[in-house]
């Protein structure tokens, strides 16, 4: 306590509405870890998988840094790219939001699937994108995971989805609730297929992604400090009137009482990963 | 001002006072007012009709969570002739915010699932108001594969706020035991028919709503989170709570047009808690109607049409 007091660094004046998420690396720029307040320089950052090296903080990735971070190199090969939303429900709104969504992340939806390597063995790769509209799920995010599961199916190559979500999306009304069922759906046909699904949940993974295709997987990995619950924190805390116990509902929180299988730091998952591959023979029941 | 209590039938009430004061008034005087006031009870009665054909959403939310609305166990005691109730998630514990069972409807054995809500404040916190924890989840899980192990038809009635958010709920997987009913309904290869017969909440109701045919309750309403939750979360705004109910598109209309719901049922004017036989009457014949066609059909099939239901909801544009 005493020592961490002596060896906080709060040298510089940093502004604190700097969104550090919203372009993937900025040279010469720095943040503030927000669990040990030290100071990381983005290009430390970069290379350390955006691990604070202090406190081991795994800071928000984008898609296509944890693609980088997964697969191969030039492995990956985006398939239905081209599916983005249209506001079903006339919602208020909704187009507006979709609008500056896609320009803070650059991208066209919540998720990006395709065809990837992992240590030589072919997959199916998914993986979601918080800052698009936190993630959450409307009709494209559930037809995306349904069409890659589909597709491995066909393949017959694993799948790999890495997590993160609000829930489901509101302003999709019930059809974006139906999506739970759909993408489940799709995952007990890959079960019937007999074909590995290994989930990466990533801060946050919460409500009707986490309720649906996060938790349905063969192998359930967390990273380390990933929120992973059914009901966010503050409607928990609304609701019982009481204070939450410290790391609830964090990964080391969810290994403990037995809900994830393991919790794999950045810096390991391609290993992890290729090894559960292998072990596996590439995903297939024999 | 947000309307918190759908109050029309009170307001009847006391302008049905009026009239039976006024009705004894000039009889008192021997002023025969007889013709007129059966006119004035006549508009009323034809006010009343039209005044329940145009409910807005919230309207219908209000009146999907009436107290006195009929609940699961009002639907099985009617329904069955004979009914044994089934409990405990052998895991762990027994949720009484879900009813599960098996029932004979008609001569036809069928496992029976539902969400359970109290019509006193005693009832309500012995179930929860209606909102499960995992255990509940764990025990439908259980009865849905031994409802396929004996080849016996499932009926779910869907009334819920929504699963339980606790710390309890969260420790013993939630999530985790929510998307396991969604998956093995999705691939049970028994028929399943749901009813949604009050309100539904979130993910924690559509755990027993992936069926084969999902009737509706005309005042019955279905959305992705409450209009509560959403207007405060994306509007930051509590009093639009009723423009955000008409905006989600909540109601059986609503999810017909959808092509959520297959079908909805037809409540008696001023809502299921003013008429329960009538209410009942409509529900036997919604299942009278579609068990016998999930039953008579194809297994595969049957498993073929319901991924094919899901599969197909979902609208979006393909720019490639």
């Amino acid at each position: 306590m005493i020592k961490n007091t002596f060896t906080r660094k709060k040298f510089f004046a940093i502004n604190p509405n700097m969104d550090h998420s919203q372009t993937p690396i900025k040279p010469n720029l720095s943040s503030t870890c927000p669990s040990c307040s030290a100071r990381v320089s983005e290009e430390t950052l970069a290379e350390n998988y955006r691990v604070c090296a202090k406190c081991k903080h795994h800071f928000t990735m984008s898609a296509g840094q944890r693609i980088e971070l997964i697969v191969d190199s030039g492995s990956f090969q985006e398939f239905n790219g081209g599916l983005a939303s249209i506001n079903i429900l006339d919602f208020p709104g909704y187009e507006e939001k979709l609008e500056k969504a896609e320009q803070k992340s650059g991208l066209r939806e919540a998720i990006i699937t395709g065809y990837a390597s992992i240590g030589g063995y072919d997959i199916v790769l998914a993986v979601m994108e918080s800052d698009f509209m936190m993630a959450s799920m409307g009709s494209v995010v559930g037809e995306k995971v349904s069409r890659a599961i589909e597709r491995a199916i066909e393949r017959r190559c694993p799948v790999i989805i890495c997590t993160s979500s609000g829930g489901a999306r509101m302003q999709e009304g019930m059809i974006a609730l139906m999506q739970m069922a759909k993408t489940s759906a799709a995952v007990n046909k890959l079960n019937e297929a007999g074909l590995l699904y290994i989930a990466i949940l990533t801060n946050p993974t919460t409500g009707g992604v986490s309720a649906s295709f996060a938790s349905l997987a063969d192998i359930i990995i967390a990273e380390p400090g990933a929120l992973v619950g059914f009901a966010g924190p503050r409607v928990i805390k609304q609701t019982i009137g009481q204070q939450l116990p410290e790391k609830f509902q964090r990964s080391e929180f969810l290994l403990e009482h037995g809900m994830i299988d393991i919790i794999v730091e950045r810096s390991q998952i391609r290993e992890k990963l290729t090894c559960l591959l292998s072990l596996h023979k590439g995903g297939c029941r024999g | 001002m947000v309307k918190r209590q759908f109050d029309y039938e009170q307001k009847l009430k006391d302008l049905k006072a009026k009239l039976e004061e006024l009705n004894d008034l000039s009889k008192n005087m021997q002023f025969d007012l007889s013709s007129e006031i059966e006119i004035l009870e006549h508009k009323i009665q034809e006010d009343r009709e039209l005044r329940y054909q145009n409910l807005v959403p919230w309207e219908k939310v209000l009146l999907s969570r009436h107290p006195e609305r009929p609940g699961a166990v009002d639907y099985i005691a009617a329904l069955c002739d004979e009914w044994i109730e089934l409990q405990g998630d052998r895991c762990f514990g027994e949720d009484a915010a879900m009813i599960a069972g098996i029932g004979s409807f008609e001569g036809q054995a069928l496992t029976i699932l539902s969400y359970r809500k109290g019509k006193n404040t005693k009832e309500n916190l012995q179930y929860n108001f209606g909102m499960p924890h995992p255990e509940g989840y764990r025990k439908i899980q259980r009865l849905l594969r031994q409802a396929e192990k004996f080849n016996r038809p499932v009926l779910t009635f869907i009334d819920t706020p929504g699963a339980y958010p606790g710390i309890g709920a969260e420790e013993r997987g939630q999530a985790w035991a929510i998307s396991q009913v969604l998956m093995t309904m999705a691939g049970l290869r028994v028929p399943v028919l749901a009813i949604v017969t009050g309100e539904g909440g979130s993910g924690g109701a559509l755990a027993l709503a992936v069926s084969d045919r999902l009737l509706m309750l005309a005042n019955a309403v279905f959305a992705v989170a409450s209009p509560e939750a959403c207007a405060s979360i994306l509007w930051k705004d509590l009093e639009r709570v009723e423009e955000m109910a008409q905006a989600m598109k909540i109601t059986a209309q609503d999810l017909y047009e959808l092509g959520i719901v297959d079908e909805i049922i037809a409540e008696p004017v001023g809502g299921a808690h003013l008429d329960y036989e009538a209410t009942i009457a409509s529900i036997k014949d919604a299942i009278r109607k579609h068990l016998p066609v999930i039953v008579g059909c194809d297994r595969d099939e049957l498993l073929a049409r319901r991924y094919e239901k899901l599969r197909s909801i979902g609208k979006f544009k393909t720019d490639e």
